[in-house]
């Protein structure tokens, strides 16, 4: 069976860190910056545990800010 | 394989709708009015309305919102909206008009344009978000609120006695004859999302094809205004607003 494997891209400086993605992900790829933020003071997603992602889109679609781009690639 | 094989545009399959512009949105971190504009670009460019779509902005919230979907806009006065929308639809009957109202603006002031504006059957799409509270002037109660939920003009919860009923915009609209698709949505899931992108795609078709009124609404959250973390807000909302406000079509002719 052919393997996805997939990878997102998240606009830091348009990020509000509202953590939905977060909630939204099925398999955990996502977080919020524990220490870091952005120009205007939010913690913003970043991807935690890269590997895992299965470029479902889950993410982008609930994303308010339209911030997360989504790649999508089969082995 | 490495995160930079896989991050090439040939592979993208998601990115920020092209009608969507570049300038930061001021709503509230998780506020589903982003979502909600996303899906609107997002389907203005699908069905090639780019040159044809002519949005009425209302007051509230979404007063801003021609600086975030690049199309032609109107800034109606408050509740005022359908009303605009009836004079450009006339006027310009091969455009496609909708209004982007929220609770505040649709259900409290502008109640007699929309019912009058659906019983006309006017070609107009009116794409409602229904939060339950006035967002942008400090959280007061709507008609739309709930029974006991607290704001800051009910502190002690929304009294039947004192404030009466949460209004039911979307049924009253059902009910008039000239409407033709009135459907109630939410965004707080990816497959909400999805299903709230085909309503609105059916309603700008309905407008396109000149069926009658078309109404979408959109049981969203205000987490500043409920005072809650966007995720809990969302949970909220399954909770307390889908008992009240459920989703699913109501009309559909």
């Amino acid at each position: 069976m052919a393997k996805i494997k997939g990878a997102v891209v998240v606009n830091v400086e348009r990020c509000k860190g509202c953590d939905l993605c977060v909630v939204a992900c099925p398999t955990h790829v996502l977080a919020l910056q524990p220490k870091e933020v952005n120009n205007r003071g939010y913690h913003f997603a970043y991807m935690q545990n890269p590997e895992s992602c299965i470029a479902c889109q889950s993410c982008a679609l609930v994303c308010p800010d339209a911030c997360i781009e989504v790649y999508r690639v089969q082995e | 394989m490495e995160l930079n094989d896989i991050i090439k545009p040939e592979n993208r399959v998601y990115q920020k709708p092209r009608l969507l512009n570049d300038n930061h949105m001021h709503y509230c971190p998780g506020c589903s009015h982003g979502v909600v504009h996303k899906i609107i670009a997002e389907l203005i460019e699908e069905m090639g309305l780019e040159d044809k779509a002519i949005g009425i902005a209302p007051v509230g919230c979404a007063v801003f919102a021609y600086n975030y979907i690049d199309i032609d806009w109107i800034e109606a006065a408050h509740g005022r909206a359908p009303a605009i929308a009836t004079a450009v639809k006339r006027l310009q009957p091969t455009k496609m008009v909708f209004t982007y109202q929220g609770d505040g603006d649709l259900a409290a002031i502008g109640t007699c344009e929309t019912i009058h504006a659906a019983n006309r059957g006017e070609n107009i799409v009116i794409i409602f978000i229904n939060n339950g509270i006035y967002g942008m002037t400090g959280g007061q109660m709507a008609p739309t609120t709930l029974l006991g939920m607290k704001t800051a003009t009910t502190p002690y919860g929304r009294r039947v006695d004192l404030n009466g009923y949460p209004l039911r915009i979307s049924e009253l609209v059902a009910a008039v004859d000239g409407s033709c698709y009135v459907t109630r949505q939410s965004v707080h899931t990816p497959a909400a999302v999805r299903k709230a992108k085909s309503a609105i795609k059916k309603a700008f078709e309905n407008s396109m094809a000149g069926k009658g009124t078309s109404l979408v609404e959109i049981v969203s959250t205000c987490n500043s205004g409920w005072k809650k973390s966007p995720a809990d807000s969302n949970k909220w909302m399954v909770e307390n607003m889908f008992a009240k406000y459920p989703m699913g079509d109501l009309k559909n002719v």
